[in-house]
């Protein structure tokens, strides 16, 4: 089975390119979610962190040990 | 307008006994196998003679030898104690962070009860040496496809609880946890591709270097999403609850995320490193595991500095102080990793015990300590009480640190010395322990101390189990827990402000797709050039395939597990070609379905055992390896003298490498070999018979014995062979 995929795949025209570009593509995300991180609004941040503080139903369940 | 609702916690607490029950056992397989590798042959006359017997009266059967536990030891820990140990988290948290019941109960029982029929016949299966020979991915065809389903169910599970969620925002733990699903899937697919020849065998689709990387592409990455990833989710959860204060820095969370699992992905070579496989994909691997120190210390800096404030608590809460030591050991093994995948700690580190120690410490360290930690946290819960005793919690912590710091230190000192005693030359440049056994018995001192840290681990999790047997008695389990939340509004609010990430945070299923994609991309870079470029694995004309003796002997190599101790790749070293014959070409394992690389050398690289020794030598190795090699760890492999080879399955077994391209239909075998197969085999094992009479050994022909020997006299010759002289080993 391989080796008809492996075939096909060397087959195709110009492969070289796609490693460079899978690496461009990622960067550039990451690069955007570091400009995210540093405008993010704050109050955003805070709702977000607080979810699994703010998830108890009732308060005596706290401080159970 | 509030909606009422009910958490499913039964499903968490049946998770959460199982991970406590099946840690039990996976710990105890491990103490088992830590002292039989110790202990093995003990004279009797030593004073814990009969202490250990017991253990190695276990390693004498074939079917707890080392070679079948050690298996079941990692597959227990990995797949069922923390496998199960993510479930119940998992379970726990994503429903309270979605403000929802689970989607669907079915399914929760389902996934509970698949898992567990998944772990049981991996308990059954691997004793029985029914194994695909590929570390953590052991378990045979049926059961990965069952793994498989059972995936599939908890996908839906969850992805179905996302979708009906009441809190419009993902927190960072189900992202993580989504990373953890899609991942696991893919490697999981791509690394269990075999070619089945009867229900319980088959072979991997990959040979050789290509079933290497793949193989450690899935197992690296095993480590990063099934016991890094789901349990970073659970510390960002969890740890923020226990010290009851928000994490330290959310963005922070977001770039250790991105950042982990993109890089993570790319970093499999270095288990390859100074191996066979291609230069470029072991330096790819090197600089990506560099480069993961930074998501990995992020995320280990946030973990505990969401502390910051609350430490005087540590000092009282036994929760605490679990999740400390297990974050610190997370940091801990995330920069040692790293470290040894650059290549000069490599060169040392590689095939030692350091490796034990190195896993051990994420092993026991991060997952194991924090799957505690969260234990203790949410059993009262569950059962809306308090624990029976934080007195008994606080000495399971002090014992089980204690028990990591003897199992690592040790091991971290016998993996360097014997290293160091692999690589010693004379001043007249001979190797001073030429005898791989001298190395060994240097270092017997640190596998006596990793079995006493084994030991006080274990003490530790029973101490465990008492506790929450007693807290589950004292109260109640509050089996369907009632919440309240608003409804999700259907229509998003349109002020919200238009941040592309903060669009994502609300999407799972983009979520989804985008984790894929990052992961499929470092997967696709480091896989498949191996694949396509023809130079990456140079042919050599004298490596031909094995014969079906041969064949069969390999397939009861695997069977026994002897690539848990023994590699069959020799790095270019002076002090490994020295030692062991050439280094390892690529060329050399076109046709291994699968590889047998091996990871550890507890005893010798077995690559150019081949013609080393006479027929009898293995023979009587075998039957006892200290008579021929006195003082050896190994066990007794007698069952190979009573059983008789199962010849019928040989034609299958030919066509399926035909299947696979091994070229079975070309000389020195020829067009039909599948059908003449048995004849062939007949003759040499004749020859080998024949052979073991010359030195007055009276040896039964039909034995497995003989296709063992057939197999390791045969391992690594070709490359020594000119092409004429190969043709005329292959027939007899």
């Amino acid at each position: 089975m391989l080796k008809f995929i492996k075939h096909h795949l060397s087959s195709i025209g110009g492969v070289e390119i796609w490693p460079m570009l899978s690496f461009v593509v990622f960067f550039l995300f990451f690069l955007a979610v570091l400009w995210w991180v540093f405008t993010v609004r704050r109050t955003h941040i805070d709702h977000m962190a607080a979810l699994p503080i703010n998830d108890d139903n009732n308060e005596t369940e706290r401080h159970a040990l | 307008m509030n909606e009422r609702f009910q958490y499913d916690n039964r499903i968490v607490k049946n998770f959460l006994f199982i991970t406590v029950l099946w840690g039990v056992v996976g710990m105890l397989v491990g103490l088992i196998i830590a002292t039989q590798m110790v202990a093995q042959n003990t004279p009797p006359d030593a004073w814990y003679y009969w202490i250990v017997r017991p253990f190695t009266w276990l390693g004498e059967q074939q079917w707890f030898t080392f070679g079948r536990l050690r298996p079941l030891h990692t597959n227990a820990v990995i797949f069922a104690f923390v496998g199960n140990g993510i479930f119940a988290g998992a379970y726990y948290s994503m429903q309270r962070l979605l403000k929802a019941r689970m989607f669907s109960d079915v399914l929760s029982k389902l996934h509970f009860w698949g898992w567990q029929f998944i772990i049981v016949c991996a308990a059954v299966t691997l004793p029985l040496g029914i194994t695909t020979g590929k570390e953590y991915a052991e378990l045979e065809w049926p059961i990965d496809i069952l793994i498989t389903l059972v995936w599939v169910v908890f996908g839906i599970n969850m992805f179905g609880t996302i979708l009906k969620r009441r809190e419009r925002h993902l927190y960072v733990a189900i992202w993580f946890y989504i990373a953890t699903w899609v991942t696991v899937a893919m490697l999981h697919i791509t690394n269990s591709m075999e070619l089945p020849i009867s229900f319980l065998k088959s072979y991997s689709w990959y040979a050789g270097v290509q079933d290497a990387l793949v193989q450690w592409w899935y197992g690296h990455n095993a480590v990063a999403f099934f016991l890094t990833t789901p349990y970073l989710g659970l510390m960002y959860y969890f740890m923020p609850k226990a010290a009851n204060r928000p994490v330290y820095s959310y963005k922070l969370s977001i770039i250790h995320f991105w950042a982990l699992i993109f890089i993570y992905i790319w970093a499999g070579p270095h288990h390859l490193l100074y191996s066979a496989l291609p230069d470029w994909a072991q330096s790819l691997g090197v600089v990506f595991s560099v480069m993961l120190i930074a998501p990995s210390w992020g995320g280990m800096l946030n973990g505990l500095l969401t502390l910051r404030g609350a430490w005087d608590r540590v000092r009282e809460d036994p929760v605490l102080k679990f999740m400390v030591v297990a974050v610190t050991c997370y940091g801990m093994s995330t920069l040692e990793g790293p470290l040894l995948s650059v290549k000069y700690l490599n060169a040392i580190a590689h095939f030692t015990d350091w490796i034990i120690a190195h896993v051990h410490i994420g092993g026991i360290g991060w997952n194991g300590m924090l799957t505690f930690g969260i234990i203790y946290w949410m059993v009262p819960r569950l059962y809306g009480t308090k624990l029976h005793s934080t007195r008994l919690a606080n000495v399971h912590f002090w014992i089980a640190t204690l028990g990591i710091v003897f199992y690592a230190i040790p091991l971290y000192f016998a993996g360097f010395f014997q290293a160091m005693m692999w690589k010693e030359f004379t001043p007249d440049g001979f190797l001073v322990y030429k005898n791989f056994l001298d190395t060994v018995v240097e270092i017997k001192y640190a596998y006596w101390l990793r079995a006493l840290g084994g030991l006080l681990y274990l003490i530790g999790a029973f101490i465990m189990v008492y506790n929450v047997w007693k807290t589950a008695k004292a109260g109640k389990l509050i089996a369907n827990e009632d919440a309240e939340a608003p409804a999700l509004e259907k229509v998003a609010v349109v002020n919200e402000g238009g941040h592309w990430h903060r669009w994502i945070e609300r999407r799972p299923i983009q979520m989804l797709v985008a984790s894929l994609v990052l992961v499929a991309i470092g997967g696709l870079f480091e896989l498949v050039p191996t694949f396509l470029v023809e130079s990456n694995i140079p042919t050599i004309a004298s490596v031909k395939p094995y014969t079906p003796l041969e064949l069969h002997g390999r397939d009861i190599y695997v069977r026994e597990g002897c690539y848990t101790c023994h590699s069959q790749m020799i790095r270019p070293f002076r002090s490994e070609t020295e030692r062991y014959g050439e280094y390892a070409k690529a060329g050399e394992f076109v046709y291994d379905h699968p590889f047998q690389w091996g990871s550890k050398r507890t005893g010798p690289d077995l690559l150019r055992v081949g013609g080393k020794y006479p027929h009898s030598w293995h023979y009587y190795h075998m039957y006892d390896p200290t008579s021929m090699s006195p003082g050896s760890l190994m066990p007794p492999y007698h069952h190979l003298f009573n059983d008789a080879l199962d010849t019928t399955t040989t034609t299958k077994k030919i066509e399926a490498m035909l299947t696979m391209g091994v070229p079975y239909d070309k000389e020195p075998y020829g067009p039909g070999f599948a059908q003449r197969a048995n004849a062939h085999l007949d003759e040499q094992r004749a020859a080998i018979v024949a052979g073991l009479k010359k030195d007055g050994i009276e040896a039964n022909a039909d034995r497995e014995i003989i296709a063992l020997i057939a197999y390791l006299q045969r391992v690594g010759t070709d490359i020594k062979a000119k092409p004429a002289a190969t043709a005329a080993v292959a027939q007899p």
